[in-house]
């Protein structure tokens, strides 16, 4: 019981969301946004107070067993102050909230996004040491492409870019297309197994 | 409210269907068929072996090695997804398996997650993979935890948690955006065996490149068979490659038709 009453509800709503898919109806649209943004927020609202106080409650512990405590505590005030903030001075331009998103925030995600040059960079040294024939393969369609685009490929040959860009829509495109079918066939097979109830791992396990 | 309801429908001259979208309804609901067929008929769910699978194959080497290490085993679904998305769904299946033999070989199992609901999910799956295993005490729920929302908050505190636990494997499979190749790169530099599966196809790139194990494509969803080896859901694996061939069918036709007669148009839906 503990697990076909979930079932049937996920059952029902995928049934009922599938169905207005294919109406333009406003009842059918106005259902379908019902479904899909209104009760996916209220379900969001209270898991997030769940994600608050596990996320609290494990950096608490944390710091009482002396593991990471500078990282655990810097957390913690973030995940205060900035409710708090919000709270007393608003979320408005110029308010103390802003200016600590604006000032802290976006510059530390800014840092972490930057990191990806040097990992772009190490990924490709190791990816692109011809090993064997596809690693060859590999090498080649990248050098192309970077020499495709910058200045150099243009004055070396007029047809380098032309090349390059039948690399990109031709033979890549194709295989990501291929790739693209197989998600799609993968997600809907996965998606009618979750309804008709043989897929039962997201409830928790089989019994 | 019903009554409301029955007013506007009453009101409103739009018809209920759209014929428009005929097409995706004749191609869903032959889908569809497909799928149940091959999952209930008796004969279809005969057994059939899969291919071998070399990134579902090492699963079991990357939790035995943790296990030999004494260091644990870190599992991220992406920041890409929420628990709507298929392939969350598929990385639950896989993180069900896992999970079942980290408890059996007491490997301790960190799950950090940027989806508050995806979180709580992910601790029931877990919670019940070390149940059935007869393993509830082993079970310790801070490892399944929720870190950011923010991409980027998440991927730092993803990196960061690497490189202190510096786990033995590492699965990261689920939808990844850019942060994929901060985490697939920190896992290398700390020896970590990844193994690595998304449906974003930008991003498969990077995991080929930067991890031992890449799930490409379909095999991320054909897991969940693969490792229990459930007939009906392996048999709805089969109707995947029935649909396949029907589409390869449907590709050669429509590009011998286009090659025969250029200006027509009703292989374009």
């Amino acid at each position: 019981m503990r697990r076909r009453i979930p079932q049937l509800i996920c059952g029902l709503f995928g049934l009922v969301v599938f169905l207005c898919y294919f109406s333009s109806h406003p009842t059918a649209r106005s259902i379908y946004l019902t479904v899909t943004l209104d009760y996916w927020q209220i379900i969001f609202a209270f898991t997030l107070i769940v994600g608050a106080i596990s996320f609290v409650r494990v950096n608490l512990r944390g710091i009482e067993r002396g593991e990471d405590r500078s990282y655990r505590i810097a957390s913690l005030v973030g995940v205060i102050t900035m409710p708090l903030l919000a709270l007393i001075w608003g979320l408005k331009g110029g308010s103390p909230f802003m200016w600590v998103f604006e000032n802290i925030q976006v510059p530390m995600q800014s840092t972490v996004f930057a990191l990806l040059a040097f990992f772009v960079a190490s990924a490709s040294y190791r990816g692109f040491r011809a090993r064997s024939m596809q690693a060859a393969i590999l090498l080649g369609a990248a050098l192309l492409m970077l020499i495709a685009r910058s200045t150099i490929g243009d004055m070396l040959w007029a047809r380098i870019p032309e090349a390059a860009e039948w690399v990109r829509t031709t033979p890549a495109m194709s295989a990501r297309r291929a790739i693209l079918i197989g998600i799609g066939l993968g997600s809907l097979t996965t998606s009618v197994r979750v309804l008709i109830g043989i897929e039962r791992t997201w409830l928790g396990g089989e019994k | 409210m019903p009554l409301l309801v029955l007013v506007n429908i009453i009101a409103t001259g739009t018809p209920w269907f759209d014929t428009g979208k005929l097409p995706i309804l004749i191609a869903a609901i032959i889908a569809i068929g497909i799928v149940l067929i091959a999952t209930y008929h008796r004969r279809s769910r005969e057994r059939f072996q899969l291919r071998k699978i070399a990134g579902l194959e090492a699963v079991e080497e990357a939790i035995g090695r943790a296990t030999e290490m004494a260091r644990p085993l870190l599992y991220t679904p992406g920041w890409g997804g929420d628990i709507q998305r298929p392939t969350t769904i598929a990385s639950m299946n896989i993180l069900s398996h896992v999970a079942a033999r980290a408890a059996r070989y007491d490997c301790q199992l960190v799950y950090p997650t940027h989806d508050p609901v995806i979180m709580s999910v992910a601790q029931e799956v877990v919670k019940e993979s070390y149940v059935q295993e007869g393993l509830a005490d082993r079970f310790n729920e801070d490892n399944i935890r929720y870190v950011s929302s923010s991409q980027f908050g998440y991927a730092a505190a993803v990196e960061g948690l690497i490189t202190r636990l510096e786990p033995a494997s590492i699965f990261l499979l689920g939808t990844f955006e850019a942060e994929s190749l901060i985490m697939a790169e920190t896992g290398n530099f700390v020896g970590a065996i990844q193994i690595a599966g998304t449906d974003s196809t930008i991003q498969l790139s990077f995991f080929i490149v930067a991890c031992d194990y890449t799930l490409i494509g379909e095999e991320l969803f054909a897991a969940s068979g693969y490792l229990s080896g459930d007939q009906s859901i392996l048999a709805s694996v089969r109707a995947q490659d029935m649909m396949k061939l029907i589409i390869m069918v449907l590709l050669l036709i429509a590009v011998i038709w286009a090659s025969f007669a250029p200006d027509s148009t009703w292989w374009r839906f």
